[in-house]
């Protein structure tokens, strides 16, 4: 059985040149970075190259601009309290309805203790209205955070120039970048992104270790406080081991930037206009001509996605689903919500993410059983008429149970 | 993913009886899109004999909603339409070897299914007033709406009142917040305000009456008490009525909307609570349908000796 990873906006395999620069500082160079001794001296040099690394990718100006956290939620978390922290005066928030839920329940939270939350909707294509987003902008707002890029539909929102907006109308700009970092080129120093989030995990770097940018001179509060680490702007003593990890993995994304943005991007051409041109009533989700080049999130209508996950799970095949049943909730994916894809597409929406260990050999091999998992799960659907191979007529009015 | 059982992956990855049945004379549909499980039934029946000679699923949804399709089919072939309706959510679970809580509503949907068959088989008009909420309490599944009705119901005041009543927050206590959250929104209608440091309601006892009843009087106590509950079941077009009482165990026939709805069985823990405060003993409510044909059968030799 093949062994094929199309679910890399979950989490990527940890590169083995990553791993093997991590090594060290589990043994032999276990110091503490805020030692003075021999023990300490190499460690906090790697830890100095390591922000440097992070810095070079995303073009910061200075490496001070890096502040090293547990992960992407704990610099989202810490840059929205800390926007409302240090301007106590500024009660609404600026977002949009398709954030990660690390923003989304953040700010849920946020709404409940008093802060008016505008969520933007989004387009059929999952796009911003800009015209609208202007009209929110007041010295009301104490932050907008807006993903730099979807998670499900990998859709690109226009960050570089919501962000001059923002800064022109005089509130501060945070970018939820866990999923753009590594696969799109980014120049920060040349924009006026305030704050980024930065997930290791994604871009081959081991999990529990994600990167605050804070442009210098953003006013800014702690989330942790205590020791000195981080200049004092995030307590604990360094993950050093990840550290130099997450170091090494910058590195490699700015070598692999190109085969990025050209052979992977073929794979994910190939294998969903393979699907679309092979399996009737299937659609891609999101803006097509802005997306992140590894990324394709493909709606099966009629049927329903972890039923779906759970056969190609079965054909070797990794992919992760918009369903409602994949989370334990009810409601289909929010995005989906908002992209208004009706509930028969929404349920049954797969997501394929890309890397580069993956290879035309596995588009291949998905292409080969997909049109049979879609043809088996569809002869079970009451939406489906199995002897003319098509969809009910009407369907939302042919097959309509009571709720339960 | 879910940790299913290899029975739901056997019946997910070779379903039986997919598909809808030729000449169907009885069609259950239930479920809702926008939840993504939904499932017709279709089974044929022999007029005579209430036999169900074959049966048939198309389901929207999920592994487990598919596996739970199926697994009904299987069990209800054979039966008669009464055997039928004995199957309960447990049943199909059971003989999937259990289902993860999020997943267990795929196996209410099968039941549903089964009893909106049925009533299409009879002319019956089948209803099912259940809603279902988020679910809250991942280690006893128990919803919002089912909390939020319970907390409505019982004017509970304090995360201990729900667990009290619901179980929900009885096991690992992680969905605390969820709960007070939920008691501080349903407080509010009330035009409370939810006090985290407010004692628990009291505990049954403390309600006891102090005179013992004779047999007739208790019976008639725990009717009065069960009364009581039928305005508000019309209301709903439903209907309860008291069928008989062996010792702690009082049998209850549920008709109309609330027979057989997810409801009932809040319905019941509900009429239950009432009758252990007011008659301060442990009384259990079990629908009429549960009870032991045996035990009939001694009181009327009691009766005749």
């Amino acid at each position: 059985m093949p062994d094929i990873y199309l679910d890399n906006n979950a989490t990527t395999k940890v590169d083995s040149v990553v791993v093997d620069a991590m090594i060290p500082f589990f043994t032999e160079q276990f110091g503490n970075p805020s030692s003075i001794h021999r023990f300490a001296d190499g460690v906090a040099k790697a830890i100095k190259k390591a922000r440097s690394q992070v810095q070079e990718l995303i073009g910061a100006e200075h490496d001070s601009e890096i502040i090293f956290t547990s992960c992407g939620t704990e610099s989202d978390s810490t840059a929205i309290l800390s926007a409302i922290k240090a301007q106590p005066n500024r009660k609404e928030i600026i977002t949009t309805a398709v954030e990660h839920p690390a923003i989304l329940n953040l700010v849920d939270n946020l709404e409940k203790e008093g802060y008016t939350i505008h969520r933007m909707p989004v387009d059929k294509c999952g796009r911003l209205n800009l015209d609208a987003y202007k009209n929110l902008l007041s010295d009301q707002v104490a932050i907008v955070s807006v993903m730099w890029a979807n998670n499900e539909t990998g859709t690109i929102f226009p960050v570089v120039e919501m962000a001059e907006m923002a800064n022109a109308a005089g509130v501060m700009f945070h970018t939820d970048a866990v999923q753009a970092v590594g696969k799109i080129p980014m120049m920060l120093q040349d924009t006026k992104i305030d704050m980024l989030s930065i997930s290791g995990h994604k871009l081959h770097a081991p999990k529990g270790i994600g990167v605050l940018y804070l442009r210098r001179g953003t006013r800014y509060r702690p989330l942790l406080r205590g020791g000195h680490q981080e200049r004092g702007r995030r307590a604990g003593t360094e993950n050093t081991a990840s550290i130099v990890g997450l170091g090494k993995a910058c590195e490699l994304a700015i070598e692999h930037m190109e085969y990025e943005n050209v052979q992977v991007k073929a794979m994910r051409d190939r294998l969903e206009q393979g699907i679309v041109e092979a399996i009737p009533h299937s659609f891609i989700t999101g803006d097509l001509n802005n997306r992140l080049p590894n990324t394709t999130d493909i709606a099966f209508e009629y049927i329903e996605g972890e039923a779906i996950l759970m056969l190609l799970n079965k054909a070797g095949i990794a992919a992760s689903s918009g369903s409602a049943c994949t989370s334990g909730s009810l409601e289909p994916s929010h995005v989906m919500r908002a992209m208004d894809i009706p509930y028969t597409a929404a349920h049954g929406t797969i997501r394929f993410s890309f890397s580069r260990y993956n290879s035309m050999s596995d588009v291949d091999e998905v292409l080969k059983v997909m049109p049979s998992i879609v043809a088996t799960l569809r002869k079970l659907s009451p939406y489906w008429d199995s002897i003319n191979n098509e969809p009910v007529a009407d369907p939302e009015q042919a097959f309509q149970p009571s709720y339960a | 993913m879910w940790d299913y059982s290899d029975k739901v992956k056997d019946h997910f990855f070779n379903p039986k009886n997919a598909g809808a049945v030729e000449g169907a004379n009885a069609i259950g549909e239930v479920g809702s899109i926008s939840c993504g499980d939904a499932l017709r039934l279709t089974l044929k029946v022999n007029e005579d004999s209430e036999v169900i000679e074959d049966a048939g699923f198309q389901t929207f949804g999920c592994g487990s909603a598919i596996a739970s399709s199926s697994v009904l089919t299987e069990i209800i072939k054979g039966l008669t339409l009464d055997d039928a309706l004995k199957v309960t959510n447990q049943d199909i679970a059971a003989e999937l070897d259990g289902l993860p809580p999020e997943k267990m509503h795929c196996s209410v949907m099968g039941r549903e299914a089964l009893q909106a068959a049925v009533a299409n088989y009879r002319g019956e008009e089948w209803k099912d007033d259940h809603e279902e909420g988020a679910l809250v309490c991942k280690c006893f599944a128990i919803d919002a709406v089912m909390i939020e009705e319970m907390v409505w119901a019982n004017k509970l005041r304090t995360v201990e009142d729900v667990t009290n009543f619901t179980k929900a927050g009885g096991g690992c206590a992680a969905c605390h917040e969820d709960i007070e959250a939920i008691l501080e929104k349903v407080m509010k209608e009330r035009g409370e305000t939810f006090d985290p440091s407010a004692a628990p309601i009291e505990k049954v006892e403390a309600k006891a009456e102090k005179k013992p009843l004779t047999n007739l009087q208790r019976i008639k106590k725990i009717e009065e008490v069960i009364m009581s509950f039928r305005p508000q079941l019309m209301a709903d077009g439903g209907d309860v009525e008291l069928v008989e009482v062996i010792g702690n165990t009082a049998y209850v026939n549920m008709t109309g909307a609330c027979s057989g709805c997810q409801m009932s069985s809040m319905t019941i823990a509900g009429i239950q609570q009432r009758l252990m405060e007011v008659m301060a003993e442990f009384i259990k409510v079990v629908p009429a349908s549960q009870m032991p044909t045996s035990e009939l059968v001694n009181i009327k030799e009691v009766g005749h000796a």
